[in-house]
């Protein structure tokens, strides 16, 4: 196990009483090499789970255990320094994600600054090494952000995060601001890059395509917990959860011939609020399915198959 | 015959700008029956947007500026109509919904004076009747508790209600054409579904024709009569929603169709990027604009603009691949029998 992660929680105190469950009691494990998909709704929680996991967001309870050491609750400056070289985060808005007044060279560099002593040459013979290979070229170098299309700064954006050679990647919606067309150069690059390094990935999108494309495995969130986690293949053809049935359901297919047969099952109303969430099931309000139980009684993580896990009262 | 709902022609739109002149629209025909729904695919700065914003009257003059075409809502033309005028038609016969409902409304204003903003603008309501009205057109797009809905303000609502607001407005005139700009793109699927299956159920009331821009083949696929896919600033193929995704005659349809992964693939396979960008604007390609990207371009193809050229009943594709001596392709359809065989072709060495 690379990293493992024991009933993590993250709350936000809102200051009157209302406190946000974000993050409500995750257990999960990685496997070194693996790439597992997390998906869910908005506000299901994805990304304050993957801040959390590499300590840019404290931990309100639970652990992260990462090659056996646990690591800290909230991260001190020399946490960051050790931890830099092992987790890194590619973001989802590659507008916002990097800074505007340094060049991509500097952008590029910072991580390395940071941390090691290195001479001049010594930094832009890496930042030139990472900017090839994430198919940009020494060009680029001196270049600003807006001079680049949103593509090319996921691509600055990866670099970024790969040049201190982590064994860990969180890749929070890498593609979602990207066209079409471009998105599947990035998803080939990243593909290529866990190749060549070895990545371990937590790759969190809403793209439900491409989660099922490059996941080994898959992990369905619903407002701040766990509804199901499994093989990629097993959790997208035989969903368990009546959440990622539903959730598999809604995702239209690209081709007319099978959508105007498809009969819609809608599901109803929107994701509750993450404030003071009610006790039991997290999604009794919106199940099809739902039993007497549901409403007060939280369902335990029930084995399903061989590595396929879910959280409901109907198995 | 009855004029279709809305039929743009030949539109072509600059913006001038420091760096010079874009050619963001270049001849753009797209057209939309009544009833019907049109999906308008492309990439970011394919123009698409630019073109319905354009025969609006929403786009910033200057530095836009519409040079020439002709856009017929209902047998009326609306280019070069003026302000006052199209006020009156905006709203009335064209409702609109865009991308991001949070930015389209006023946060300031509760939901229920917005609407009834509208219905006392458009329709000469009264106060209260429009009051009346909004909540009732809340209800018709399923938002719950209308009436408690109708005294809140935007903040309190989410993405998809805001949405559902943002459809609420748009019907208040219950228009002949509903333009519809990446509706959905901000919302998650399960949200996405039931604002598309809104949308289709008030088409199927009132008869309204919808336009519907997109960059999700899955969302076309589950919407459209008709697709337009567009390219730098053009149509490159259009026809009917079956013909494009199971027919398709350009290649950039089928690099789109392509750069999604199948249900049965995995990664060990890689996707089949579309690889570099679309052309700059400012100096549009002489011959054809996606020839740079293009996997099976011909030395014609950078020279020569490729005309439409129809392939089937109403289905047209810019392309030179569908000159009858031009190499077959797998994957593309290609029945060869449009463009005449006089033009000389030579595949890329």
């Amino acid at each position: 196990m690379l990293l493992q992660i024991k009933n993590l929680k993250k709350y936000f105190d809102l200051g009157d009483g209302r406190i946000v469950h974000a993050v409500d009691d995750i257990s999960l494990t990685i496997a070194e090499n693996e790439v597992l998909g997390l998906v869910g709704e908005s506000g299901s929680g994805k990304s304050t789970f993957g801040k959390t996991i590499v300590g840019l967001l404290d931990k309100t309870a639970g652990e992260v255990i990462y090659q056996g050491e646990s690591l800290p609750h909230n991260y001190r400056a020399a946490d960051f320094k050790r931890c830099r070289g092992k987790m890194q985060m590619i973001f989802q808005d590659p507008f916002t994600a990097l800074n505007p007044r340094l060049t991509v060279g500097e952008i590029i560099a910072e991580p390395l600054r940071l941390s090691d002593n290195l001479s001049a040459r010594e930094e832009k013979q890496r930042v030139v090494f990472w900017l090839e290979k994430v198919g940009l070229s020494q060009d680029h170098l001196g270049r600003y952000p807006h001079e680049f299309s949103g593509g090319q700064r996921q691509r600055v954006g990866i670099a970024r995060a790969l040049i201190m050679e982590p064994e860990l990647v969180i890749c929070d919606e890498p593609i979602s601001a990207l066209d079409v067309s471009v998105q599947a150069q990035i998803i080939n690059l990243l593909i290529e890059l866990k190749k060549s390094m070895s990545l371990t990935m937590v790759f969190i999108a809403h793209d439900l395509t491409m989660v099922r494309f490059i996941s080994d495995r898959v992990a369905v969130m619903y407002l701040g917990s766990l509804v199901e986690e499994g093989p990629a293949a097993q959790v997208f053809d035989k969903p368990l959860h009546p959440y990622t049935k539903a959730l598999i359901a809604s995702k239209p297919e690209p081709d007319p011939r099978i959508e105007q047969k498809r009969q819609h099952h809608l599901i109803k109303g929107d994701i509750p609020s993450p404030i003071n969430p009610p006790a039991g099931c997290r999604f009794a309000g919106r199940c099809s399915q739902v039993i007497q139980r549901c409403h007060h009684e939280n369902p335990d993580r029930i084995k399903a198959a061989p590595g396929h896990y879910v959280n409901c009262h109907l198995y | 015959m009855t004029p279709q709902a809305l039929k743009i022609s030949h539109l072509v739109v600059e913006f001038s700008t420091y760096g010079g002149i874009v050619q963001a629209v270049r001849g753009v025909d797209i057209e939309v029956e009544k009833g019907e729904t049109l999906a308008v695919v492309g990439e970011s700065g394919c123009g698409k947007s630019v073109t319905l914003q354009a025969i609006m009257g929403l786009l910033p003059t200057p530095p836009g500026r519409i040079v020439a075409g002709s856009a017929k809502l209902m047998g009326q033309e609306l280019i070069g109509l003026p302000t006052a005028k199209l006020n009156t038609l905006r709203g009335v016969k064209i409702g609109m919904i865009f991308q991001d409902p949070m930015t389209s409304l006023n946060p300031t204003m509760k939901i229920g004076d917005q609407i009834a903003e509208t219905l006392i603008v458009h329709r000469g309501l009264t106060k209260s009747l429009a009051h009346i009205e909004a909540v009732r057109l809340l209800e018709l797009t399923r938002i719950p508790e209308p009436a408690k809905r109708a005294a809140q303000y935007p903040f309190e609502f989410s993405g998809g209600m805001l949405q559902r607001v943002m459809i609420a407005l748009s019907l208040a005139c219950s228009p002949d054409v509903l333009i519809a700009d990446e509706p959905t793109t901000a919302l998650d699927v399960t949200i996405q579904n039931q604002v598309l299956e809104l949308m289709r159920e008030i088409q199927q009331q009132t008869g309204m024709a919808i336009i519907l821009i997109t960059h999700d083949l899955g969302v076309v696929a589950r919407m459209a009569n008709t697709v337009a896919v567009m390219y730098a600033g053009q149509v490159v193929e259009s026809g009917t929603v079956d013909e494009i995704f199971h027919h398709s005659a350009h290649p950039y349809t089928l690099g789109l169709k392509d750069a999604i992964p199948s249900n049965s693939q995995n990664k060990d396979t890689r996707l089949i990027a579309i690889d570099g960008s679309p052309p700059d604007l400012f100096n549009p390609p002489a011959g054809c604009s996606y020839y740079a990207r293009c996997p099976h371009a011909m030395a014609l193809c950078q020279t020569r603009p490729a005309p439409m050229t129809p392939v089937s009943t109403d289905h047209y594709a810019r392309c030179w691949l569908q000159h009858p001596k031009a190499p077959l392709v797998q994957g593309l359809y290609q029945p060869q029998t449009g463009i005449d065989s006089k033009t000389n072709i030579h595949p890329r060495s």
